[in-house]
C-alpha cells in the first residue's frame, strides 16, 4: 500500500511524531463549557485537563490537576488537593479558584451551555442554573478552601462522581483569558482561536483552519510533559467515511473516526489487522410516539418489538460485531447488566397485533411512517426493519429520511410515529441511560410517563450500595420492557481503522484515548 | 464602453437585493434552526441563545437589520463555526475554490482547445468522430464517478499522488484534473462548432481565395470565431466551477466555498448561507460583465444586443 | 376579395415551416447515422425501463440479506446490492425515475420558457425590454445553489424536484424563443396575417409557435440530459429520491463508493446513464443539423 514516491504521513510520523487523526466533523465549539460533540471532545482533551484524568485502559479516574483527594463518610463532600506544578500553557498556576470560576460560568444561564445540566449533581447548582437564584444566594457546592484545595459538595452520594469529572463540562477554563475576550456569559467569542487559547493540557492549539485541519503542539508547561511522546496532533474533520478510508489506505491518516458498514466485510477479509471493533457504550434504538395511534396502545408497541429479529440485523445488516440489544442499558455498564427482556417472537407478535386489530375493528394497520436522519447506515437498518415488519406483521412502513437539523426539530415537536434514535453514555453508569425515560426529562420525547419509574430512579440516586442500586435499575428496565416506549436494536460497536504504528491506544467503552500515552513506533511495543 | 459597464453595475444592485431577500426568507421558512440540538436544552436556555444572536426579534426587523449590516460589509457571525465571522471564512475559502477553478479551467483549455481545433480542421474524418465521442463521454461522466476512479488508480494503486487535501501542490493535481476533464469536453465541442461556423463564413473564403496561407487563415480569423463561444462559455463556467465544486470538495476534502455553502444549508447556518449566496451572485455578475466586455471586443456585432 | 387580400391569403397558407421543413428535416436526420442510431437506442432504453419490470416481474425492493454484493449470475443478471436487492430491477426502476425527472422537468421549463419568450418577443417594445431584464437578473442567480437550497430546506418532495429543476432551465428556453419570435415577427406572412385581421391568438398559435418548434425541440433534447445530470448531483448530496426507490444518479453514487468491492454496482447503472445521455446529445446535435439548413451544409 505504500509508494515509491515521497513518504506519506504515517511513514513520516515515525520521525516527526505527528499523529494524524480523522475527526469526522468540524467541532462547533472548542470551549469546554459549550462543547457538545464527540469531535469537540477529541480536541478538547488534548488542550485541557480536569481535576482527575483517566487510565488509558480502564478509564478509572487517576490524578489529574488534583494529585490526591478525600471523600467524606456520607459520600457528599469531595476534597481535592492540587499538585503544585499544575500550570496553564502561559505559565500561570492552576488554582482552585479557576474551577470555582469555571463552574460558575457553565452554570450561568446566560451562557446557554448545552451540557450545564451535567453539573446539577453539585449541591444547589440547579437553583442557580434553572431557578434564577443569584450565585451568592444559591450557595452552590463548590468552594476554594485555598489556592490548591477545592471542595465539592454533592446533592446525593454519587458512586460514579469521579468518572463524571472526566466529562469536558467539568473542565476548567483560564479565567484571565475568558475575561479578556468577554466570554464569561457570551458565546461566539474568539478566545478559542490559536494564539488566544490557554489550556492546561498536554498540548496547545497551534493552528485551526476551518474544515481543513486543527493542529495541536506539545505543551512544555504541562506538569507531565515528560510522559508525552507525541510532538503534534493534526485533526482532519473529514465527514465522508469513504474519503476517510481512502485517506487511511494511502497512509494519510493513522486513525479513522468510522468505517462505512458496507465495506466492513471487505476490510475484515483483506486488512484484518487494521480494522478494529471496540465495544462502545451506546444503544441504537427507535422511539415510539405514545400520543399517536396506533402506538398509544402497548400491544402494538410490544408487537413491533417482538417482530424485530435483532440478531439478523447485527449479523446481516450492520455487520460490525454489534450485540443485539435485549435491554436498554448496555451490559457491564459500571458492573450492571440488566436481564434480557426484549425478545424475538414473531408468532406472539402477530397474536398481539391481531388482538389489537380485533379490538379496534380493523383489518390491518394504516401505513406508518418511519423517520430517520440521513445516513447510509440508518437507511440500511430502516430498510431491513421495513422488510421484517412487513413479513412478520403485515404492516406497510413508509421510510422518510431527513437531514439532521430537520430531524431534531421533528423529534422535539413529536411529529413522528416511529423515529430512529441513538444514545451514547456520557459516563460509565446506567443512570446516563435510564434517566432519559423520566417523565420530565428533555430526552424522553415519547410521551411515556411512569411514576414508579421516576420513583425508582430517585431512590437509586440516593442509594450507595451497589447491589441495591443495580436491582433498582433492573426494575426500571423491567418497566421499560413491559411498557415498551422504545424499541432497542443493538449496542454500539465502534468500528475504526488504525495504523499498527500507533501504540498506547486501547479500546475503551467511552472511546476515550488520553493522548499523553500514545507513541508512534514501528514493530512491536 | 464605460457607460455600458456603469449601467451593468447599477443593474446589479436591485439584483443583489432580490437575491438577498429571497434567500433570507427562504432559509427562515425552512424547518429546523441553527440551535436545535440533540442535547435537548431547556426552552428558556435555547431562547437565551437565540436572543443573543437576535433570532427572537420579529422577522422583518431581522431582515432590515441584516440589510443594514450588509451595507457596512458585515455579513454577521457564523452560527455553526462559533467564534468565526462569515466574511473571514469566505475570505479563506474563496481563494481555495478560485485556485481549484483556475487550475481546472487551465487544464480544460489545455486539453479542450487543441482537441476542438483539430477536430474542426479534420472535420468528419475518423479523428473528428473519435475526438468528439471522447468529448461526449467526458460530458456524460459525472465528476463523482471520475474522481474516486482517479483516486483509486493514482493514489490507492499506484501511490503517485495524495488522495485528498489542499495542503501542498501535489494535492491540487487530481481534483483539478477531474474537474478539468469534464470542462475540456465542453470546450472541445464548443471550439469545434465555433471554428466550423467561422471557417464557413464568406470572409474566410475571400481570404483563402486571395491566397492567404491556411495557418494565417486559422490563426487570424477562424480562431477568433472559434474562441468566441468558448469565451461566452467561460464566464458561467467559471462561476459554475466555483459554485458547483462541492462535489469535488467533498470527494477530495478541500475546504472550498462549495463545502461551506452546503454545510451551512444543512446546518441552518443562516448567515453563512446568505453570505455565500450573495458572494456567488456578485461573482457571477462580475464574470458575466467581463465576458460581455470581451465578447464585445472580439465581435463588434454583438454590441447591439 | 381584393387583390391585396388574395395575395395575403396566399402568403399565409404557404407560410414556411409547415410540411416542407419537416419533410426535409426528417430526410436529413435519417441520413445522419449517428443520430439515427441514437434515436433508436434512446427509444429502446425508454421502452425497456417502462415495460421491463412488468415483463420480467422484477421487484426492486426485495431484500435478500444472505445474498448481498453477489456478482452477476443467472438469477440476478446485474448482481445484487448491499441489501441483496436485484440490480437489474433497480436499474430499470431507476431509469423510470431518471427519465421521468428528465422529461417532466424539461417539460416544465419548456412550457414556462416558451410562453414567456413568445409573449415577450411578440409583444415587443417596453414589455419585451422589461421581461428580458428580469431574465437577465435571474441569470445572475447561482441556480445550482438555489436548487440545492430548496431541496435542503424543504425536504425531498418529488414534485418540488421537478419544479426546482425546471425552474433552473427555462431561462435559456425563453431567450431562444424570444429571439426566434422577434425574427419571425418581421416575416412577410405575419404582416399579411395581421393585414387579414387575424387575431393575435391565432397568429401566435397557428403561425409562430409551429415555427419555434425546431429550436425548441433541439434545446429540449439537450436539456433532458442536463437535467438528469443535475438530478445525479442532487443524489450525490443525498437530496435525490427516497429509499428504497432509486434513480440512476443515486445508484451511481452508491456504486461509486463500492467500486473496488462490487464494480457491477456502478458499471451497469453507469452504462445505462451514459448511453442515454450520449444518445440524447447526439440526437440533439443531429436534430439541430437537420432543422437548420445552414449548418447542415458542411
Amino acid at each position: 500500500m505504500s509508494s515509491c514516491t515521497a513518504p506519506n504521513n504515517v511513514e513520516q510520523a515515525l520521525g516527526d511524531k505527528t499523529l494524524h487523526f480523522g475527526l469526522g466533523a468540524e467541532p462547533q465549539y472548542l470551549d469546554p463549557h459549550l462543547a457538545s460533540s464527540v469531535s469537540a471532545h477529541n480536541v478538547i482533551i488534548a488542550l485541557i485537563e480536569g481535576l482527575v484524568s483517566e487510565d488509558p485502559k480502564t478509564l478509572k479516574p487517576v490524578p489529574g490537576v488534583a494529585e490526591r483527594w478525600e471523600i467524606s463518610e456520607d459520600g457528599l463532600v469531595y476534597t481535592f488537593h492540587f499538585r503544585k506544578n499544575a500550570k496553564w500553557s502561559n505559565g500561570d498556576s492552576v488554582t482552585a479558584n479557576d474551577f470555582v470560576y469555571s463552574y460558575r460560568r457553565i452554570l450561568n444561564p446566560n451562557l446557554a451551555s448545552q451540557y450545564a445540566s451535567m453539573l446539577h449533581g453539585l449541591k444547589n447548582a440547579r437553583k442557580y442554573h434553572r431557578e434564577g437564584t443569584s450565585w451568592e444566594d444559591a450557595n452552590v457546592g463548590v468552594v476554594a478552601i485555598n489556592e490548591h484545595t477545592l471542595q465539592l459538595t454533592l446533592e446525593n452520594p454519587t458512586p460514579y462522581f469521579l468518572e463524571l469529572l472526566n466529562h469536558y463540562s467539568w473542565f476548567p477554563a483560564h479565567p484571565p483569558t475568558i475575561e479578556k475576550f468577554d466570554a464569561f456569559a457570551k458565546q461566539g467569542t474568539s478566545w478559542t482561536r490559536p494564539g488566544n487559547y490557554v489550556g492546561n493540557g498536554p498540548f496547545v492549539l497551534s493552528d485551526h483552519k476551518v474544515n481543513s485541519v486543527i493542529e495541536v503542539t506539545k505543551n512544555p508547561n504541562y506538569w507531565d510533559a515528560d510522559t508525552v511522546s507525541l510532538n503534534k496532533i493534526r485533526f482532519y474533520p473529514i465527514e465522508s467515511a469513504d474519503t476517510e478510508e481512502r485517506a487511511f489506505r494511502s497512509g494519510f491518516l493513522h486513525l479513522t473516526q468510522t468505517v462505512s458498514p458496507d465495506r466492513i466485510d471487505y476490510l475484515k477479509e483483506n486488512y484484518p489487522d487494521l480494522i478494529h471493533f471496540e465495544s462502545y457504550l451506546g444503544t441504537y434504538f427507535y422511539r415510539f410516539n405514545l400520543d399517536k395511534a396506533p402506538f398509544d396502545d402497548v400491544r402494538v408497541r410490544l408487537a413491533f418489538n417482538l417482530a424485530t429479529d435483532r440478531k439478523a440485523i447485527v449479523e446481516k445488516v450492520t455487520k460490525g460485531g454489534q450485540t443485539p440489544a435485549v435491554c436498554f442499558t448496555p451490559p457491564e455498564t459500571g458492573g450492571f447488566t440488566p436481564k434480557a427482556r426484549f425478545k424475538f417472537d414473531p408468532d406472539k407478535a402477530k397474536a398481539l397485533l391481531q388482538e389489537y386489530l380485533n379490538d379496534k375493528g380493523l383489518n390491518s394497520l394504516p401505513k406508518i411512517e418511519l423517520k430517520y436522519n440521513t445516513s447510509e447506515g440508518h437507511k440500511k437498518v430502516a430498510e431491513a426493519l421495513q422488510g421484517m415488519w412487513k413479513e412478520n406483521l403485515g404492516v406497510e412502513i413508509q421510510l422518510l429520511n431527513m437531514e439532521w437539523k430537520v430531524f431534531l426539530s421533528t423529534i422535539a415537536k413529536r411529529d413522528f410515529s416511529i423515529a430512529r434514535a441513538g444514545w451514547i453514555g456520557d459516563y460509565v453508569d446506567a443512570n446516563t441511560f435510564l434517566h432519559m425515560w423520566r417523565t420530565e426529562d428533555g430526552h424522553n420525547n415519547t410521551g411515556w410517563s411512569n411514576a414508579r419509574y421516576d420513583e425508582l430512579l430517585d431512590l437509586a440516586a440516593k442509594e450507595s450500595n451497589a447491589t441495591r442500586r443495580f436491582s433498582l435499575f433492573d426494575e426500571c428496565e423491567k418497566l421499560l420492557s413491559e411498557h415498551a416506549p422504545i424499541l432497542p436494536i443493538y449496542f454500539y460497536v465502534h468500528v475504526t481503522l488504525r495504523s499498527p504504528t500507533v501504540k498506547g491506544w486501547h479500546p475503551t467503552l467511552l472511546d476515550h484515548h488520553p493522548y499523553k500515552y500514545v507513541r508512534l513506533l514501528k514493530g512491536k511495543e | 464602453m464605460s457607460k455600458f459597464i456603469l449601467l451593468r453595475i447599477l443593474q446589479a444592485i436591485p439584483t443583489l437585493l432580490v437575491i438577498a431577500t429571497l434567500t433570507f426568507f427562504m432559509t427562515r421558512m425552512a424547518p429546523g434552526g441553527p440551535f436545535d440540538s440533540e442535547k435537548n436544552i431547556p426552552a428558556e436556555i435555547k431562547a437565551k441563545l437565540e436572543s443573543h444572536f437576535g433570532l427572537d426579534r420579529p422577522l422583518h426587523e431581522q431582515y432590515f437589520l441584516y440589510l443594514q449590516n450588509l451595507l457596512h460589509g458585515d455579513l454577521g457571525p457564523s452560527f455553526k463555526y462559533m467564534g468565526w465571522e462569515v466574511s473571514e471564512l469566505i475570505a479563506k475559502a474563496f481563494p481555495v475554490s478560485a485556485q481549484l477553478g483556475l487550475l481546472s479551467l487551465g487544464i480544460a483549455l489545455l486539453l479542450g482547445l487543441p482537441t476542438g481545433i483539430v477536430a474542426a480542421l479534420r472535420k468528419n474524418s475518423k479523428y473528428d468522430y473519435l475526438l468528439m465521442t471522447i468529448a461526449m463521454i467526458g460530458i456524460c461522466l459525472p465528476t463523482f464517478v471520475l474522481g474516486p476512479l482517479l483516486i483509486l488508480i493514482f493514489s490507492s494503486w499506484l501511490g503517485w499522488l495524495p488522495p485528498l487535501g489542499w495542503y501542498s501542490l501535489s494535492d491540487m493535481f487530481l481534483p483539478s484534473l477531474t474537474l478539468g476533464l469534464f470542462y475540456a469536453a465542453y470546450i472541445a465541442r464548443l471550439t469545434r462548432a465555433g471554428m466550423l461556423e467561422t471557417l464557413n463564413q464568406d470572409y474566410i473564403r475571400t481570404a483563402r481565395a486571395k491566397g492567404a496561407s491556411p495557418i494565417r487563415v486559422i490563426s487570424r480569423h477562424a480562431l477568433k470565431g472559434g474562441l468566441l463561444p468558448v469565451v461566452t462559455f467561460l464566464g458561467p463556467a467559471f462561476a459554475g466551477l466555483i459554485s458547483g465544486s462541492f462535489i469535488i470538495e467533498s470527494i477530495f476534502f478541500i475546504p472550498g466555498l462549495g463545502k461551506f455553502f452546503v454545510t451551512a444549508a444543512f446546518n441552518r447556518d443562516y448567515t453563512m448561507v446568505l453570505g455565500t449566496v450573495l458572494f456567488y451572485a456578485c461573482l457571477i455578475i462580475i464574470l458575466n460583465l467581463i465576458v460581455d466586455v470581451i465578447q464585445a471586443t472580439l465581435d463588434p456585432r454583438s454590441r447591439n444586443l | 376579395m381584393s387583390i391585396e387580400s388574395a395575395k395575403a391569403k396566399e402568403l399565409v397558407s404557404e407560410n414556411p415551416g409547415e410540411s416542407s421543413l419537416w419533410g426535409d428535416a426528417w430526410i436529413r436526420l435519417r441520413a445522419n447515422r449517428l443520430a439515427t442510431v441514437s434515436l433508436f437506442f434512446f427509444v429502446l432504453i425508454t421502452v425497456i425501463t417502462i415495460i421491463g419490470p412488468e415483463i420480467f416481474s422484477l421487484e426492486y425492493d426485495q431484500q435478500d440479506l444472505d445474498n448481498t454484493f453477489s456478482a452477476p449470475n443467472s438469477s440476478h443478471f446485474f448482481g445484487t446490492d448491499n441489501l441483496g436487492r436485484d440490480l437489474f430491477a433497480r436499474v430499470l426502476h431507476g431509469g423510470r425515475i431518471s427519465l421521468a425527472v428528465g422529461f417532466l422537468a424539461t417539460a416544465v421549463s419548456l412550457v414556462i420558457g416558451v410562453a414567456y419568450g413568445t409573449m415577450s418577443g411578440y409583444l415587443g417594445g417596453k414589455t419585451d425590454a422589461l421581461l428580458m431584464r428580469i431574465v437577465d437578473i435571474l441569470y445572475s442567480l447561482p441556480f445550482t445553489i438555489f436548487v440545492i437550497l430548496l431541496m435542503v430546506l424543504f425536504g425531498r418532495n418529488f414534485i418540488l424536484l421537478f419544479i426546482a429543476i425546471g425552474a433552473v432551465e427555462w431561462l435559456t428556453m425563453a431567450r431562444i424563443t424570444r429571439a426566434q419570435t422577434l425574427s419571425l415577427k418581421k416575416a412577410e406572412f405575419i404582416e399579411a396575417a395581421r393585414a387579414l385581421g387575424y387575431s393575435h391568438y391565432r397568429i401566435v398559435a397557428r403561425h409562430i409557435l409551429p415555427n419555434l418548434l425546431g429550436p425548441v425541440i433541439v434545446y429540449a433534447t439537450l436539456t433532458v440530459p442536463a437535467v438528469m445530470l443535475l438530478e445525479a448531483v442532487l443524489s450525490f448530496l443525498g437530496l435525490g429520491v427516497q429509499a428504497p426507490m432509486s434513480s440512476w444518479g443515486s445508484l451511481i453514487k452508491e456504486g461509486s463508493e463500492k467500486m473496488d468491492i462490487a464494480p457491477w454496482l456502478i458499471l451497469f447503472p453507469g452504462i445505462f446513464f451514459s448511453l442515454t445521455l450520449l444518445s440524447l446529445n447526439f440526437l440533439g446535435d443531429g436534430l439541430r443539423d437537420a432543422l437548420d439548413p445552414k449548418s447542415a451544409k458542411e
